[in-house]
């Protein structure tokens, strides 16, 4: 019943800016359909940490051993380019906080998610752009909208379409970094709630960067907590969240406004 | 003419240049970066293609120099100037006679044949610059074959017009492996980068780039399968000689909307007209 | 199904001088397929706490916490998320979910999580909804403008929608009217007869006679303060 791979073996990883620790030998499995939450206020290395997985940044040490379709457990640091790239343009996904960094903002909601179908070699006009009618519909994009530029979106319908251009090509990972920040509560529930669904339907597992506990309980199903670059307590959400063991997770959850 | 070296570039920049353009035929369609020299002209006059002649062009050569396919326009016609004084070779509007021509913006009608050197003047020569501002990332992209930006640009044309609408500086993917600009030719042009037994060169002076197309190098116009590429012209015959083969331009003869198409290849034109084809507005062969 | 063995439990304060506080030491009880056992005791005696370390959102420090044979003091997260999946249900007295979820699906996600299909698992949620009396017009919104009992009502249909062999009740019947109490209980006594186990909070004296057949007072574990 429970795999017996990980999709993802984080080691060892550990990223310096100069003398200044970005994160600090930090591991973890990732199993396949798990969602992981890093939570951890501003500075904590929860971001260089994402970076350093995610690909956009290179790690001073550790491995990533990704569990590829083609060829099982593989290194993704000692991957060639081409292929680390290839694996985040499919396999992989990233939402970034700011739509703006994920999305082509000169070019339309049916580009924007057609891109990646493009880039792995879709030809056929008729049918990319199909596809993007269905993903926009299943973000809950009105179709109609499909060739208006991303400009003329809500900050809401711009990240669900940040999501949709990630989630066409049905990758197994995905990266969120504070994906709901800078959203209205009412549209962020939306949001969590489509966020939870795909998630559900796909199969995917997701790895969430995210200072929001309240986030991070309906979305994660294990969390870690980070301070200082370095990971203080890792655990079953409720775990951590209800009987937090470390000094400084019970100052967090404790810091948390109640409604 | 003697105050200056032989087409005006001295021999240490004209090997510099050459070793581009070598490094350019060893990689078809890769952007290889030189570095430009001021010439006596403005940027976008075709510094980059004359840097490029200069650096080809020997003493037996005969050069002809052609701008939107006109021989006797004022950048063809300086430009033809120019290296007759710096370099004193002999010129021709005849392509079949030229054994190197620079042009603007054309590919000429009559079929080039090898020993042929062919010199595109280039604005951009990125073709990714318009989706990707980032010079680094458009290199990579290259480096990793990243080719899905440019659907993407042909994807939002068909979006915006149920057509492809790029109809000059048309993207190609070159022997199978670099996306290339190749410089704002018609597209009715593209069929003849691909197969051409001269060899094309490429120079972009103010961007400092030069890239080739090799003879006989395979050149693919990028398209989808259910909107596949179009060569299109005016659907019209030359107006002067006739052909309704060859690529027109549209010319506004008076303010009551009088318009005629004429070929923008001139020379293609002449030859026609020399040879008694006739079309709608020529003058009767009696009247000459 | 639920076996307790000898576990004990202590809270570190780090914020307040890192106080300890054991709460819970030497608890042992066990609960066989069929049969509700209520944990008894007076208020702060533990009652809540070791429900919560059955769940799993409490640590245990020693001991062992067998559920379906499975170890919760010691099982990886994932263990613990595949057990919550299919074995070990759970009716707490809050309402955590998604806002702008309406209630039907929210009764209905834990068979969404298991892969049933998304009508049968709604027409489930609907059926549970009708039973316990949640008006129709109400199922399209979200719990979370629902008042206290309705919002108790939703909780209770998630936590029956599907027949997990092992079931943890927290009061389930606290702020209910009689007609729906009686719902309850009578869910209750289906789960047993189906041969769930079930550990429960009761502090409704009724329930407890009617639905328990025994009782744990959790007063005996508890550590004198």
């Amino acid at each position: 019943m429970t795999p017996q791979t990980p999709l993802l073996s984080v080691r060892g990883i550990t990223r310096n800016y100069g003398a200044r620790i970005g994160c600090a030998d930090v591991s973890f499995d990732l199993w396949p359909g798990e969602v992981m939450g890093i939570v951890g206020e501003s500075g904590s290395g929860k971001s260089t940490l994402l970076s350093c997985i995610a690909g956009h940044l290179t790690p001073d040490t550790g491995s990533l051993i990704y569990d590829t379709r083609a060829d099982g457990p593989r290194d993704v640091l000692a991957m060639p380019e081409p292929e680390r790239r290839m694996l985040g343009r499919t396999d992989w996904a990233f939402v970034h906080q700011n739509p703006r960094d994920g999305l082509r903002m000169g070019v339309s909601a049916g580009g924007n998610v057609g891109e990646r179908l493009m880039a792995v070699g879709a030809r056929h006009y008729g049918d990319i752009r199909a596809q993007a009618t269905d993903w926009l519909e299943r973000v809950e994009i009105d179709a109609g909208r499909i060739d208006d530029r991303p400009r003329q979106f809500s900050g809401g319908m711009q990240q669900r379409l940040q999501i949709a251009r990630n989630l066409v090509t049905a990758p197994r990972l995905i990266f969120m970094d504070e994906p709901t920040g800078g959203l209205d509560v009412s549209v962020q529930a939306r949001l969590l709630d489509l966020l939870r669904g795909l998630v559900r339907q796909m199969g995917l597992s997701a790895v969430i960067v995210t200072h929001d506990l309240a986030v991070v309980r309906l979305l994660a199903d294990r969390i870690m907590v980070m301070k200082d670059g370095r990971v203080v307590e890792a655990g079953l959400t409720d775990q951590v969240l209800d009987d937090p063991q470390h000094a400084y997770t019970q100052l967090l959850v404790s810091s948390v406004l109640q409604v | 003419m003697s105050d200056y070296n032989f087409a005006y570039l001295d021999e240490q920049t004209k090997r510099m240049i050459r070793r581009a353009i070598l490094k350019g035929v060893a990689v078809p369609g890769y952007q290889v970066p030189f570095a430009s020299r001021e010439m006596p002209m403005p940027y976008g006059w075709g510094t980059g293609g004359v840097q490029v002649t200069a650096a080809c062009l020997m003493p037996s050569d005969r050069l002809k120099v052609i701008d939107q396919g006109a021989d006797d326009t004022t950048n063809a016609v300086s430009i033809r100037r120019f290296f007759q004084r710096t370099a004193d070779v002999a010129v021709t509007s005849h392509t079949h006679e030229a054994t190197l021509i620079q042009t603007r913006h054309r590919i000429p009608e009559a079929p080039l044949r090898e020993g042929q050197i062919l010199v595109y003047q280039v604005p951009i020569p990125e073709p990714l610059r318009f989706l990707e501002p980032r010079e680094t990332e458009t290199r990579r992209m290259h480096a990793l074959e990243d080719y899905g930006l440019m659907h993407v640009k042909l994807y939002e044309d068909i979006a915006r017009n149920g057509t492809i609408a790029t109809s000059y500086a048309y993207p190609v993917m070159v022997a199978g492996r670099y996306v290339m600009d190749p410089s704002p030719i018609p597209k009715f042009d593209n069929p003849k980068l691909s197969g051409s037994p001269a060899l094309q060169l490429f120079g972009a002076g103010r961007e400092q780039r030069i890239y080739a197309v090799p003879p006989y190098t395979g050149v693919v116009s990028l398209d989808f399968e259910d909107h596949p590429f179009e060569a299109s012209k005016a659907p019209h015959a030359c107006d002067l000689c006739g052909d309704d083969g060859s690529y027109l331009d549209e010319v506004i003869t008076d303010d009551r909307g009088g318009r005629m198409f004429v070929c923008s290849d001139t020379d293609h034109c002449d030859c026609r007209q020399k040879a008694g084809h006739r079309g709608r507005l020529a003058m009767p062969e009696t009247v000459q | 199904m639920i076996v307790v063995e000898n576990v004990s439990k202590n809270f570190t304060l780090h914020n307040q001088g890192g106080i300890v506080l054991p709460v819970i030491t030497g608890a042992s009880l066990a609960v066989a397929a069929g049969q509700c056992v209520g944990l008894a005791g007076s208020s702060g005696a533990g009652k809540s706490t070791l429900m919560r370390m059955i769940w799993g959102n409490y640590r245990t420090d020693s001991g062992r916490i067998l559920v379906g044979g499975t170890d919760i003091a010691r099982a990886e997260p994932r263990q613990i998320i595949a057990l919550r999946r299919t074995t070990l249900g759970h009716v707490s007295q809050f309402l955590r979910v998604v806002p702008r979820v309406p209630a039907i699906d929210v009764v209905a996600e834990p068979l969404l999580t298991q892969g049933t299909a998304p009508d049968v698992a709604r027409a489930r949620a609907a059926a549970l909804l009708t039973r316990l009396n949640i008006p129709e017009h109400l199922w399209s919104l979200s719990p979370t403008t629902f008042s206290g009992g309705e919002q108790q009502r939703v909780n209770i249909a998630r936590g029956f929608i599907h027949p997990w062999p092992a079931l943890l009740l927290d009061e389930p019947t606290a702020s209910l009217d009689a007609g729906n109490r009686e719902v309850v209980l009578t869910l209750i006594e289906e789960a047993k007869a189906r041969g769930a186990a079930i550990l429960g909070i009761f502090h409704d004296e009724g329930a407890r006679t009617r639905v328990c057949d025994r009782l744990v007072d959790v007063s005996r574990f508890a550590v004198a303060a």
